[in-house]
């Protein structure tokens, strides 16, 4: 970010490096990791802020009992609208940019493998998040099938369902590339000295969800396609009045979905256990467990997804398998859960906001994971499949999971990215804010849930009309929270305001990327660096 | 260890309550609970009324109560260490970072505790998904938006009909503001009757989309998938009303179609299906039967009320991208043949569902009241007998 703006006000600081281009050609010519990282975090943050804006209209209409701000048609739209847009616009994208920034860094390499396979996987974003986005605005309205695109009501969506098709198979698309870019840079351009069993956590945990967003991104593009060659084309996958099979699209949709559930957590493993050690001031405990736990998740991801379909009528083998196969995935999070509280153990903490947001992450997203073992539970899930419980358990692990990460991430590494210290009263203030409006609005959830509402429901019973008020009050200010974080914390970050970063801001911190000054400069190893045995320090 | 369970639920439960009355006090609605149905505030699953849900509910606190006790263990330790070993206090942090025994040890321990939770589990899914022998067999099928119900095997054979959500409420729902009432969104004009006590096997399909028939005090959620059947059962150990709601997204009108299962003593469900057959018996209709306007105006305005205002409104207006029957090409033509076909076959690929399922009077009416309402004033007349001919 101002890492290189600054370079406008200072032209003769990096004189060596600055032969990048100016003005908008630096940005839509970019093949620097860095500058792309940028890109690609600024683009999320945006897409969250739109997802959450529709998130905020479902809330307000759940409110109150009775239909007061949007028709159902419309409140369909918001639901299958902010999950399209939080998963494939915020979430995922936001952690390439992690990964642009911070994979190069913590590697010692200069930069991606392929840059300007880079450059084109963002900017193939832009019009892909435009056609979902301006769906809204089809005749017909936007897709109101849900995220997961359940056939055969797709078929019987307007046009913007196909312009929701094309511009998921452009996220993909562009998902693929920067997979492969990811890959490539870690297996081929870690410095001398950087063996994969000595690389941080963050680039493992990347290069594993790498490998799984190669192998299902095409499964989900199988699916879509099948979806609309059976709407214009004649065709009957799904449809059963040709004699297609509905659930043959769930079960190909949850084959790439389970795994992206994973997708959109192990990065987030991988900055919580760089923060963790970093803020306890101890290394990592049990780094090669870390390392087989992730992998066993990634693993077992593949043979679980029909515990999302347990009530479209299984036979018993079925429902046990994928019963049994679900629960055992409890273990390897289990490992790493019980390794990040051994990292914290006779440690000498101190609660900076990356830490506050690592111990936050652990403890909420725990709680998302027990939720998650309750639901793989095939009989108590026939009673909570649909129902708000499932819309709690998937927000804890999403957002008190993968977001908070992101935050975590951010304070951590922000002051690399723009060389200015965040105020940490203000990061305070972003901390407990969202940690409490969180639950305030998701907790109750678990309730409405256990008491059967279902989900996606426009209006409901009015003896779930308290819960659904104090979710709502409580959205509303997770929300603010957010605004806060960009307006108080990022923009000024931005305009390079606020206290100066020193090269390492934080005492316990380990890594290539506090070998290199703060803000990051434009160009980093540009030739290998040398690196001491454990490979975190640069020698000579 | 089922007793135990009991009552540490029993008493949880009763905190939950007493704070959750506490937070909700100012917000309170006028309503009241719901027997069968929801409870104000509910903090738990339904009271159960069969076997398998007595179970689900039984492996849920199972569950909640091993995950509670690791989850206060875990992070004991955690906040422990938190508050101890924290550099203002002095901490000087340690170097461990691995111990082969402790790491096998966490593998080993949740293996066993996950293999604890899935053995009972199991039991259930064995005795969940076993529908043979059932003493009565009825179809459910969905539609947008109601239920079909066709008893097909068992006392009450031949017995079938919709059940649909009373009008008032889908209207005071889009009014804004609806009344306080405890069955809000969940009263149907015909619910489902089945007897005490008897094992009753659900076969589910759909007739466009994918629908999910739920009952939770039954312990029940089962898909319906247009094309394919699915079946499900239930035993009521109690006579009473149970509702349920549609449960998977199946369009605009997912909210408003829901289940509504009345069970009966063994006398009183006899005396209901005799009740029901006499009716149905009485109520066939002679399609050749020629209508006079008037009459097949106020038949339509009932059809019309109960399945076609949801979406084309009482106004025949329409929403959004939902056609107007008010002074539609179609509807006003000449040619009648042109909206039967619509009202036989669909159109917009299902966005309009085929209502062939509507017996030959109904879709008469119903044709021939948008055909003369609003601002409509053709004056033309479908009688039954020109479904007859359209259906060959």
């Amino acid at each position: 970010m101002s890492a290189v703006l600054d370079q406008h006000g200072h032209a003769g600081d990096h004189a060596h490096d600055d032969h990048h281009p100016h003005g908008w050609r630096r940005w839509l010519f970019a093949t620097n990791h860095k500058d792309i990282g940028t890109l690609y975090l600024l683009f999320s943050l945006t897409m969250l802020m739109i997802g959450g804006i529709l998130a905020l209209g479902i809330r307000a209409e759940l409110f109150q009992p009775g239909l007061q701000v949007v028709n159902p048609e419309l409140f369909n739209q918001l639901t299958t609208m902010h999950g399209l847009i939080m998963v494939f616009g915020a979430i995922m994208p936001a952690f390439v940019g992690f990964a642009n920034w911070m994979v190069p860094l913590q590697i010692g390499a200069a930069d991606m493998a392929f840059a300007r396979m880079n450059n084109f996987s963002f900017w193939l974003l832009i019009p892909a998040a435009l056609m979902l986005v301006g769906s809204f605005f089809m005749p017909g309205g936007a897709p109101a099938a849900g995220w997961t695109l359940y056939a055969p009501l797709t078929l019987q969506m307007g046009p913007s369902m196909d312009a929701g098709i094309f511009a998921m198979h452009i996220m993909g698309a562009s998902s693929i590339m920067g997979s492969i870019n990811i890959i490539v840079t870690i297996l081929n351009m870690r410095a001398p000295g950087m063996t994969l069993m000595k690389m941080p956590l963050f680039c493992w945990t990347w290069l594993i969800t790498a490998y799984l967003l190669i192998a299902v991104m095409p499964v989900l593009a199988g699916a879509i396609t099948m979806t609309l060659t059976d709407r214009h084309f004649g065709t009957h996958f799904f449809n059963p009045a040709g004699g297609g099979d509905p659930v043959m699209y769930q079960h190909i949709f949850w084959f790439f979905g389970h795994p992206e559930v994973y997708i959109m957590i192990l990065p987030a493993f991988g900055i919580v256990s760089a923060i963790i050690p970093a803020f306890a001031r101890k290394p990592l405990f049990g780094y090669t467990s870390m390392v087989y736990a992730t992998s066993s998740i990634a693993i077992l991801s593949f043979i679980v997804w029909a515990h999302h379909m347990f009530t479209t009528g299984m036979p018993v083998t079925g429902q046990l398998f994928f019963m049994y196969a679900t629960m055992l995935i409890a273990i390897p999070t289990g490992v790493k859960v019980f390794n990040w509280i051994a990292t914290m153990w006779k440690g000498s903490m101190t609660f900076e906001t990356p830490m506050l947001f690592a111990v936050g992450f652990i403890f909420v997203f725990t709680m998302g994971g027990f939720t998650g073992l309750i639901l793989a539970v095939a009989p108590v899930d026939i009673q909570l499949q649909d129902t708000y419980y499932v819309v709690a358990h998937f927000h804890y692990v999403l957002v008190a999971g993968s977001l908070y990460a992101m935050f975590a991430g951010y304070y951590y590494w922000s002051p690399k990215w723009t060389g200015v210290m965040y105020s940490e009263t203000r990061g305070k203030i972003h901390f407990w804010g969202s940690l409490i409006f969180f639950n305030v609005t998701f907790f109750p959830m678990h309730f409405l849930g256990l008491a059967g509402m279902p989900r996606r429901y426009a209006d409901y019973p009015m003896q779930f009309a308290d819960f659904n008020m104090l979710a709502s009050i409580g959205a509303f200010g997770f929300g603010l929270m957010q605004v806060y974080f960009i307006v108080f914390i990022v923009i000024p970050a931005m305009m390079g305001k606020g206290e100066k970063a020193t090269q390492k801001p934080w005492e316990g911190a380990e890594g290539l990327e506090w070998e290199v000054p703060s803000p990051a400069p434009f160009h980093t190893f540009e030739t290998p660096p040398k690196l001491n045995a454990t490979a975190t320090k640069i020698v000579g | 260890m089922m007793n135990s369970i009991d009552a540490l639920r029993r008493r949880a439960l009763r905190a939950g309550l007493a704070l959750s009355m506490l937070a909700a006090t100012p917000l309170t609605w006028a309503v009241n609970d719901l027997p069968g149905g929801p409870a104000v505030n509910q903090l738990d699953l339904h009271p159960a009324v069969t076997s398998i849900a007595a179970e689900q509910q039984w492996l849920h606190w199972f569950m909640l109560i091993i995950c509670t006790v690791i989850f206060i263990a875990v992070f004991g330790v955690m906040f422990y260490s938190v508050f101890k070993h924290r550099k203002s206090k002095g901490a000087k942090p340690a170097n461990f970072h691995e111990s082969t025994t402790v790491e096998i040890v966490w593998t080993i321990v949740p293996f066993l505790i996950v293999i604890a939770m899935a053995l009972p589990a199991t039991k259930v899914v064995v005795a969940m998904k076993d529908t043979t022998n059932a003493d009565l067999t009825i179809k459910a099928t969905g539609y947008q938006w109601k239920w079909g119900y066709d008893y097909l095997k068992g006392e009450g054979e031949g017995i079938a009909f919709l059940s649909t959500l009373d009008n008032t409420h889908r209207l005071a729902s889009d009014s804004g503001k609806p009344a306080p009432m405890d069955d809000y969104l969940l009263k149907v004009d015909n619910p489902l009757v089945v007897p005490v006590d008897k094992k009753v096997r659900i076969i589910t399909t759909a007739n466009d989309v994918i629908h999910a028939w739920m009952v939770p005090s039954l312990g029940v959620k089962q898909d319906a998938i247009p094309g394919f059947v699915r079946d499900t059962w239930f035993r009521a150990q109690k006579t009473g009303d149970y509702y349920g709601q549609c449960a998977e997204l199946c369009g605009k009108e997912h909210a408003y179609m829901p289940i509504h299962v009345k069970v009966l003593s063994q006398e009183d469900y006899a005396a209901w299906v005799a009740d029901k057959q006499k009716a149905l018996a009485a109520k066939a209709e002679d399609p050749s039967k020629v209508w006079a306007l008037p009459e097949l105006l106020a038949k339509g305005e009932q059809v019309y009320a109960a399945n076609c205002a949801a979406c084309h409104q009482a106004n025949g207006k329409g929403m959004g991208p939902i056609k107007p029957l008010d002074a539609s090409a179609v509807v006003l033509d000449a040619d009648k043949a042109k909206q039967i076909a619509i009202l036989l076959n669909g159109a917009a690929n299902g966005a309009m569902p085929a209502w062939k399922q509507l017996s030959d009077t109904d879709i008469a009416a119903v044709i021939t009241y948008t055909k003369n309402s609003w601002s409509n004033t053709t004056g033309q007349i479908v009688q039954p007998a020109d479904i007859v001919a359209a259906r060959q």
